[in-house]
């Protein structure tokens, strides 16, 4: 993994000051909460509807034991004892005081981590596949890259003031876990005819109010040329994109409304002029960085273990357990071990301080000190020996943290809703928390299979409504919470967004409405289809039919 | 209202005016909008006083290269100071059009913008508060980070180059 250098522990040591001034002028009263504002929001500190809300970057959804320890300690000293991992490999604190904020911000750097462009209209966080460096289907660790572009975007002095905020996510598996189409660039690893590797670079993705699927403006561009060409688009964004009105800000917009080949000329015009210039990464400081990302040591194993194969029989719910949330593992021997933060009932992505605890103390032990956050907001132990998973999962489940719902209905993605966030117009959380509870039973979970339900408190989508195979939108009706179901969204490399089934239900109708779409799905489905399946087989209608009738 | 400009107060030197209207008389020193320097191209360069352009937000700094070298100064104008539009016209004028004169930031100038200006290529700040407010500003603005990571054409040295000079020069020590 990637260590901190002096350089990268300097800069964060000095912004670490520079906010303590600004807290300083703010509490002083030298400077207005409406002038202190963008200072903030440079530094992941939001005011939220009950308190300040603190975002903290986790790049590229990477933790070491010692990193997510020290979020568990913070969660505990400047928070109510827990924290919120969010669909952009991030964590969230509620409730701290801000006067505190610089002290957690000083606590942070000491293990290498930071809140600097989690918010405002700069390059956020960029985030990955989770099973980076570990799953089976990579062509390459897409980690060094994504540390790349977390240098390069890092106070970058051009495009600190965008048109709006902008998200890149990488592939390096041709199985998109990273959602990389509905991002404001995707980069998906591939190999060209001349047997090279490097990136098909895709444009103009996003969810929020007017969602796309994004755009191929370049097949392939090498490793070498991928940070200018990445600068190149960024300098057309921030030319030419709208600032007149927040809503169509984003790139997605300009390359909606100009058309992706006008995007691309401009692109490709503007990198003809930089392509050969100091942004071009050598061969040499490439493989610098993938070293950093070197494997572990793994040890030589064969790829069964009789004892692991004893525990599966011997007990069911180990069994479960591996049958949702292990993935199969590059190197023989070893399992990729998802922990699930959706017990049933449970606020989707909330971990409390013992937790995160023990999750550290666990990577330690089994896991090479590896943890990685997801965008559906679970944590991963990447490198666990399958000898070694039924210890894991009896210390995780001892913790509740042993779910076996990996991808399965109650596996849900939720933002945090009008239960603490200023934008919301209705609860996403206690939505979640009904679903969850509704669908409970483990085998008609399993029996579903994998049924991806995303839950936004508004129209902003964060908790990707769009992209859900069932998306559900909150909204307010004079007064009154009510919820839009959407079918057919999906965020993989099949990219597609949810189209809007009809009118939408009340509180109480909708979790009855999610279980008749289930329903009618076990009736309808072909063999081993999968709920997206089966709806682009049979089309909107059988289902519109059970949520409306004639209606 | 002060200008600094390589860690100093400058005196306003220049006179600003409209996209329309009398110009003053042909030896002051002017700054035009970029719209009015096409229009009256010829008559402006005939002019005896200095002449600079401003770039207002939407401008393209291309317009200007066949004139570059008549030209002393630039302003960018930052009407707010969340567009930022300004930041890539004056890479684009000092990196890749070669421009040399002064190139001033205008409008919605604060402290928190002056190190990223500075990365950009400007070298003068027009800020709304006075004398050595703003002189002290300037300074502590450009001096809150020493570690970059971009390379752009403001002559800091990145990271990136440091570690590589650190690894020749362990390198050459090792062998």
């Amino acid at each position: 993994m990637y260590r901190y250098d002096d350089f990268d522990r300097q800069l964060v040591h000095e912004r670490t000051e520079q906010f303590r001034e600004q807290v300083k002028r703010r509490l002083a009263g030298d400077i207005t909460e409406e002038q202190f504002r963008p200072l903030r929001l440079m530094n992941g500190v939001y005011l939220q509807l009950h308190a300040y809300m603190l975002r903290v970057a986790v790049p590229y959804g990477t933790l070491r034991a010692d990193q997510l320890r020290q979020l568990g300690m913070i969660a505990r000293v400047y928070d109510k004892g827990y924290g919120h991992f969010t669909t952009r490999q991030n964590i969230q604190y509620n409730w701290p005081k801000l006067d505190e904020i610089p002290d957690a911000l000083l606590d942070l750097a000491k293990v290498e981590m930071h809140a600097i462009q989690t918010s405002g209209n700069c390059i956020r966080n960029t985030t990955t596949d989770q099973y980076a460096g570990a799953a089976a289907d990579e062509i390459e660790d897409p980690r060094p890259y994504c540390e790349l572009i977390r240098q390069w975007s890092t106070f970058h002095p051009e495009f600190t003031y965008l048109p709006r905020k902008f998200k890149i996510a990488v592939t390096g598996s041709p199985n998109d876990r990273a959602a990389v189409k509905v991002h404001d660039i995707g980069l998906r690893m591939h190999q060209n005819d001349a047997g090279e590797t490097g990136f098909e670079v895709i444009v103009g993705g996003g969810l929020g109010r007017t969602p796309f699927v994004g755009k191929t403006i370049r097949d392939f561009i090498g490793k070498n040329d991928l940070f200018s060409y990445l600068e190149a688009i960024l300098r057309v964004y921030n030319r030419f994109g709208r600032r007149d009105n927040k809503y169509k800000a984003r790139i997605k917009i300009l390359v909606h409304e100009e058309g992706i080949d006008k995007i691309r000329e401009l692109v490709e015009e503007e990198w003809s002029q930089i392509k050969d210039g100091s942004l071009r990464v050598d061969d040499a400081e490439i493989a610098h960085y993938i070293e950093q990302f070197a494997p572990p040591a793994f040890e030589t194993l064969a790829d069964d273990d009789a004892d692991f194969e004893r525990h599966k029989s011997e007990n069911r719910r180990f069994a479960n357990w591996v049958r949702s949330n292990v993935i199969e593992h590059k190197q023989p021997g070893y399992a990729i071990a998802n922990v699930s933060l959706k017990p049933i009932g449970g606020i989707p992505g909330d971990a409390t301080d013992t937790q995160m605890e023990l999750v550290a103390d666990l990577s330690e032990k089994y896991s090479f000190g590896d943890v990685r956050v997801t965008h559906e907001q679970n944590l991963v132990l990447p490198h666990v020996k399958k000898a070694d998973l039924f210890a894991l999962w009896t210390a995780l489940d001892a913790d509740n943290l042993g779910t076996a719902n990996l991808g399965y209905v109650t596996d849900i993605i939720s933002c945090p809703g009008l239960d603490y966030c200023a934008l919301a117009t209705a609860r996403s959380i206690p939505l979640s928390q009904r679903i969850s509870e509704r669908f409970s039973d483990l085998d008609r979970q399993h029996d579903i299979g994998e049924l991806k339900i995303k839950i936004s408190g508004c129209i902003n989508a964060c908790g990707h409504h769009h992209v859900g195979h069932i998306g559900i939108l909150g909204l307010d009706k004079r007064g009154k919470e009510f919820y839009q179901i959407t079918l057919g969204g999906d965020a993989s490399q099949d990219a597609s967004i949810g189209k809007i089934a009809g009118a939408g239900f009340s509180e109480a109708e909708v979790v009855d409405a999610i279980e008749s779409l289930v329903t009618k799905y076990i009736d309808i489905r072909d063999g081993g289809e999968r709920f997206i399946d089966t709806y682009r087989r049979v089309g909107m209608d059988p289902f519109k039919e059970v949520l409306y009738g004639d209606r | 209202m002060a200008i600094v400009k390589n860690d100093s107060l400058i005196e306003q030197e220049w006179i600003t005016v409209d996209a329309e209207g009398d110009l003053p008389s042909s030896d002051e020193n002017l700054i035009v909008p970029l719209e009015r320097f096409k229009e009256e191209r010829d008559s402006l360069l005939g002019r005896n006083g200095g002449l600079g352009v401003q770039l207002n937000p939407g401008d393209a700094p291309e317009d200007l290269a066949d004139d570059l070298d008549r030209l002393s100064i630039i302003t960018v104008n930052f009407p707010a100071y969340t567009d930022g539009r300004g930041y890539s016209y004056g890479r684009v004028l000092r990196e890749r059009m070669g421009f040399t004169g002064e190139l001033r930031a205008v409008g919605d100038v604060l402290r928190d913008q002056i190190l990223y200006m500075h990365r950009c290529g400007f070298d003068s700040y027009d800020l709304k508060v006075e004398g050595e407010v703003a002189l002290n500003k300037v300074r502590a603005a450009l001096k809150e980070m020493s570690v970059y990571y971009q390379p752009t054409g403001d002559g800091r040295v990145t990271a990136q180059s440091l570690r590589e000079r650190r690894r020749a020069a362990l390198g050459q020590k090792a062998s």
